[in-house]
């Protein structure tokens, strides 16, 4: 497609793009509903030997002394974690592709866009597939190389290409991680396979448990997925990531690869809880980058990123689930995170499309009458996404809340306090987000205010889907207790039983034995703690609703900040979030210098070159001075020894033994003839006359 | 008056033979050089003869065989002759000295 789409008519690129896509969607209800009713509990095809070789003849030595041949197979894995990423990213995916057939339709590089967008899709059900490290690996630079590709898409625009290079070289540091992790794990066990790996890691779990080298896999894979899935300390690169087209921020930076990283730990899970230092950096690390995210979305004025942000901080939420080991809630949250924010992301990219193309929120407002679709179901998303009970995120979020608040005893109180701020503040920005754009007084040129339109029904139709399933999404994984509040009774938590043999770790984590020790049906009581934090939660969604309308609803001509008004620092400060990207710039760009000393990638250049230049250039080139000195001696040595005397000698004697020889010599035939007859006549004198 | 017997013959030889030899020595012009080796074996033709008059008919033989040799020889020696003189426009035998080391 990327290489003929060029020159075929848009229907074609539509027929083949979005009909590959939508056909994967059936293809995997189809692939779900059979694995489901097979009852297997995991479903594992080896296609062919891609690394090494059958014969075992690459040996190498394990961590536990014993030996290991290198052999990957590529295959694929079908297990009930896998199904519910195939789910999510194909059913998003085709409502995405569909959107942007509207979404695009005037841009150039149609067949471009479409071309990245199916390989994008490639890359990441290859990625959910594959059954073992590196073949998820090599998805996962696949949707890296996309994800570079569709960021910039718009490519001629300067802002496009950096956003572009800024996401590829900060994935570049996590995929480090990966490679490292991934290694370590082969060194620990020797293979790749990750059903083999999981059946290992809980055979050997009372060994293993909380060693260094566990730990260390861990971690360098948790590094990975902090590329990935923008975490602390790499997360800058998502917000940039809004350069690309708004269809590929919900695609790929909201709904499906930056999930890749909660996938890998969610994946390895039987590695991480092996691991309970690692668990804490996870928890700890989500929760900050909720917080963290969360705040500097708070006054974002640019829709994509505050969104962006939001992403960012729902991520956080989805690592704080993993590391208190609620991985359910966490993969839950991912499911029903990916409809309502490609929701919001898709509803942005309708605002934007009927402003021609304003981002800033400023200058929108009242739009709640011209664009009636986008913004209900932009509704229903921020409804979601801010918790409000009935909806998806409201599930999700709260089944997160609760494993921070009751895992491992409450170890991991704290976090709760602060996953609960951040509930807060995302209620705040969203709500912000809705009154800026659909609320108040329209502050548009006046030619913008007279170009606003609906947007085609392409648009409108995923739209209205997505909405739809970020409202219902959520009662596939009704926390028990909260079922048994409303009276009903029974297995009402479809989603983690669905997910129950991917998790079952021999671990004695509260936060699992409890729903567990519900759906046996032991009568137990949902603690009532339990109702008090989804009491307060709804309280927090209500207060930053409150709170947002309160100051932005009846907005005039110029958006009053409140923050601005009470904190003016804080404010600018959260602006420009908290001046990392400056201070990225200063500490690893190698723009600045302390003394003669510069700091940065360009720095740690200089200061290699100089050890180059210095220590090893200069080890070089004494080592090529003392070879010359020797070669200068063994040249004289042999030009006076050995030719000199040895050759030349014997020569030079013969020669001078020659002389007198020579002289009897002359060449004269006649003195031949007179030595001869004197010679003769020296004979018959000798032989006659004796 | 004296009888002339085979010393004679014999002296006659000698005398011829040591006057060819010197030639043959002493003489620059190549053809000379000839004519004195010419002498030299007619001196020795001389010696064979008058040998045979003692010893039979062999030395006669002999002596016609030298003749056809000297013949023969006279030939290929004029042949390098002039073949010399064409490359080196001289015929006399101390400026040549090719076969020096």
């Amino acid at each position: 497609m990327l290489l003929f789409g060029r020159r075929l008519p848009k229907s074609v690129v539509n027929f083949c793009c979005v009909g590959a896509v939508a056909l994967t969607f059936v293809w995997t209800l189809l692939a779900v509903w059979q694995f489901t009713h097979s009852g297997l509990p995991y479903y594992t095809h080896n296609l062919f030997t891609w690394l090494g070789s059958d014969g075992g003849k690459m040996l190498y030595t394990l961590h536990g002394g014993g030996t290991a041949e290198f052999v990957v197979k590529a295959g694929v894995l079908l297990d009930p974690l896998s199904c519910v990423w195939l789910l999510f990213v194909t059913g998003v995916g085709t409502l995405i592709h569909i959107y942007s057939t509207g979404y695009m339709a005037h841009e150039g590089g149609y067949y471009r866009f479409f071309g990245y967008l199916n390989l994008f899709m490639f890359s990441m059900l290859t990625l959910i597939l594959a059954n073992n490290y590196l073949m998820m690996f090599v998805g996962w630079e696949g949707v890296g190389l996309c994800s570079y590709l569709l960021i910039g898409f718009y490519f001629h625009k300067h802002s496009a290409s950096t956003a572009a290079n800024k996401a590829f070289i900060t994935n570049r540091i996590g995929d480090a991680g990966v490679i490292l992790g991934s290694l370590t794990i082969f060194w620990l066990f020797g293979t790749f396979d990750f059903v083999r790996v999981t059946e290992l890691a809980r055979a050997q779990s009372a060994t293993l448990m909380g060693t260094g080298i566990i730990t260390a896999a861990t971690l360098l894979l948790f590094v990975g997925a902090c590329g990935k899935s923008a975490q602390i300390p790499l997360y800058v690169w998502l917000p940039d990531a809004m350069e690309g087209p708004t269809p590929v921020s919900a695609l790929i930076h909201a709904a499906t690869m930056v999930t890749a990283g909660v996938y890998m730990v969610a994946r390895s899970n039987a590695l991480f809880v092996l691991a309970p230092e690692t668990m804490k950096v996870v928890a700890v690390i989500g929760a900050l980058t909720a917080i963290f995210a969360a705040s500097i979305g708070l006054v974002q004025n640019d829709i994509k990123r505050v969104l962006a942000y939001s992403t960012v901080s729902q991520l956080g939420y989805m690592f704080l689930a993993l590391g208190v080991g609620a991985f359910t809630a966490g993969v839950f949250h991912v499911f029903t995170h990916a409809f309502f924010k490609a929701l919001l992301f898709l509803g942005s990219g309708s605002v934007i499309h009927a402003m021609g193309g304003q981002q800033d929120m400023r200058f929108m407002g009242n739009l709640r009458k011209k664009i009636p679709t986008t913004y209900l179901t932009m509704l229903i998303g921020t409804l979601a996404i801010a918790g409000i009970p009935g909806l998806a995120g409201f599930f999700s979020k709260d089944e997160i809340l609760w494993q921070a608040w009751s895992a491992h005893n409450g170890e991991f109180r704290i976090l709760w306090y602060v996953a609960f701020a951040t509930a807060l503040m995302t209620s705040f920005y969203m709500f912000r987000l809705i009154f800026l754009t659909f609320f108040g007084s329209s502050r548009m040129s006046h030619e913008v205010e007279h170009h606003v339109h609906e947007s085609p029904k392409s648009m409108t139709v995923p739209l209205v889907v997505l909405a739809f399933c970020a409202i219902f999404a959520g009662y596939l994984g009704v926390s028990p207790s909260l079922a048994r509040f409303v009276g009903l009774h029974g297995d009402t938590n479809r989603f983690e039983h669905f997910l129950a043999p991917v998790f079952e770790n021999p671990s004695e984590n509260a936060a699992v034995a409890e729903p567990s020790a519900a759906t046996e049906g032991n009568g137990e009581e949902g603690s009532p703690s339990e109702y008090i934090l989804m009491a307060l939660s709804i309280a927090a969604a209500g207060a930053g609703w409150w709170s947002a309308r309160r100051a932005y609803a009846v907005s005039g001509a110029e958006v009053r900040e409140p923050i601005n008004e009470v904190a003016p620092p804080l404010y600018r400060t959260m602006l420009n979030k908290y001046y990392v990207d400056e201070l990225y710039d200063k500490l690893f760009t190698g723009r600045t210098k302390i003394g003669p000393v510069r700091l940065g990638a360009i720095g740690a250049g200089e200061a290699l070159w100089k050890v180059d230049s210095g220590f090893i250039d200069g080890g070089v080139n004494e080592v090529g001075w003392l070879t010359r000195a020797l070669g200068s001696v063994s040249s004289w040595w042999d030009k006076w020894i050995v030719d000199g005397i040895c050759v030349n000698g014997p020569a030079v004697v013969v020669r001078l033994l020659s002389y007198p020889a020579r002289l009897v010599q002359a060449g004269l035939l006649q003195w031949y003839a007179l030595v001869m007859v004197f010679g003769v006549a020296g004979l018959l004198w000798y032989y006659v006359l004796r | 008056m004296l009888e002339i017997g085979t010393l004679h013959y014999v002296l006659v030889g000698a005398i011829l033979f040591l006057i060819g030899m010197v030639g043959v020595i002493t003489r620059r012009n190549v053809v000379i050089i000839f004519m004195s080796i010419e002498l030299m074996l007619s001196a020795i033709n001389l010696n064979l003869l008058a040998f045979s008059r003692l010893y039979g008919l062999h030395g006669q033989v002999f002596a016609l065989f030298i003749a056809a040799d000297a013949a023969a020889e006279a030939a290929v020696g004029l042949g390098i002759l002039i073949a010399f003189f064409r490359n080196r426009t001289t015929v006399n035998m101390d400026e040549v000295d090719l076969l020096k080391w």
